[in-house]
């Protein structure tokens, strides 16, 4: 099935985001949800360390911990809601995307390196694209716009260099 | 129990919006970078769009508490830089973290291996976090907002920002007819909304933005009050991504 007009996506995905400020008053978000599963994982393994940690110990301040974090329970509707659109549009199935002549150990090792470099930015901007570029951004925070304007800049700065992978 | 299923049910319609859209394709998130395909910008502006204006007309119509939700907190440096890292990053991986989320769970390995390399540099970060804490912490400006940056109302910052999307969705539309006919393949359709629709949804955004800048200002003067008085009770520490 092909994709729905973007337009029509966007405005849709804008609703999501409305209906999030209205009725959980705060908006969407998708790094958080890695930072708590990291939280949770550093706090089983070692519980005085990730207390003692400045960046997990912000999470596990939380109340609730860091299982319970809004954004880990709207992640995973975020995979369910995936999974369900794709189903329903046939767009289930085992596949690595990538270009000809790129192998699919190549490409999931740059997919890996460029997720934990994203990993690293998301950090550092407190946010990624979700809870920074389109929450920050309709909230008109000057930060989350700068995060928007630098994360754009440098990918059409490093885009050109890996244009090759994707013919 | 709505602590659960609130944020459960707006992930699941937050995935369902990315996947429709084809944001869980590298391929197609990756053309935004060549300019081959500028779905992630049209779907996200016309996102931002559409809360912002929302948000705007909720709030001055007294059916939302503005105050009552976290503007994220800018730290100038430390998120320009955090941006560039991440924007590489997105690039190298052609996902993003909501994304990717949405290409594993449609079964891409890309995607996978996404959702591994973010929590791998999420946790290495987060091992090195005492290095580069000063750096985190530094630069902080608050809740800082675009009005207050151009000393402007806020409804004016709404009206440039519907006007800035528009001319961006009329240059990308230009792009990507222009990249169609390069490729000699114009058949490629425009989906579910047509035409007539389209300019009904760019004729609203500038009504509703237009009138927001005559109003100026979100706050409702009836419900500002108690709206303050609310706003102390409930502040928030704002929270990460």
């Amino acid at each position: 099935m092909k994709y729905s007009d973007s337009y029509l996506c966007g405005v849709a995905l804008g609703l999501v985001l409305l209906a999030a400020f209205v009725f959980a008053g705060r908006g969407l978000g998708a790094a958080g949800a890695f930072a708590a599963t990291a939280t949770g994982t550093v706090a089983s393994v070692a519980p005085g360390y990730a207390a003692s940690n400045p960046y997990f110990g912000r999470y596990l301040a939380r109340p609730g911990g860091p299982w319970r974090e809004w954004l880990l329970i709207e992640i995973a509707g975020v995979v369910i809601g995936g999974f369900i659109s794709a189903a329903l549009a046939g767009r289930l199935g085992g596949l690595v995307e990538r270009g000809r002549g790129v192998s699919v150990r190549s490409r999931l090792a740059v997919a890996f390196a460029g997720g934990a470099v994203m990993g690293i930015g998301a950090v550092l901007a407190r946010g990624c694209t979700s809870g920074q570029a389109l929450t920050g951004g309709a909230l008109l925070s000057v930060g989350s716009w700068t995060f928007m304007l630098a994360a754009f800049a440098a990918g059409y700065a490093v885009a050109p260099a890996l244009k090759w992978a994707w013919r | 129990m709505s602590a659960f299923l609130l944020p459960l049910a707006i992930g699941v319609a937050f995935g369902a919006t990315l996947e429709r859209a084809g944001l869980g394709s590298a391929r197609k998130l990756t053309g935004q970078f060549l300019l081959t395909d500028l779905t992630v910008f049209k779907v996200m502006f016309s996102a931002i769009v559409t809360a912002m204006l929302g948000l705007f007309w909720c709030s001055r119509l007294g059916w939302v508490d503005l105050n009552a939700i976290a503007v994220p907190e800018t730290y100038l440096r430390p998120q320009l830089a955090g941006g560039l890292i991440f924007g590489a990053g997105f690039a190298l991986a052609g996902l993003c973290p909501g994304t990717s989320c949405v290409a594993a769970a449609s079964g891409r390995g890309d995607g996978l291996a996404v959702v591994g390399g973010l929590f791998a540099g999420v946790l290495g970060a987060g091992l090195s976090f005492p290095l580069f804490l000063d750096f985190y912490d530094s630069d902080a400006r608050g809740a800082w907002t675009l009005p207050s940056l151009l000393h402007l109302p806020y409804g004016n910052v709404v009206l440039g920002v519907v006007v800035v999307a528009l001319l961006g969705f009329a240059a990308a539309e230009a792009l990507e007819r222009r990249g169609r006919t390069a490729h000699a393949s114009a058949a490629h359709g425009f989906g579910s909304s047509g035409p007539r629709m389209r300019i009904t949804a760019l004729v609203l955004a500038l009504i509703l933005a237009g009138l927001a800048a005559i109003v100026r200002t979100p706050v409702n003067p009836a419900t500002a009050a108690a709206a303050e008085a609310r706003a102390k009770a409930l502040y928030k520490p704002p929270s990460g991504c």
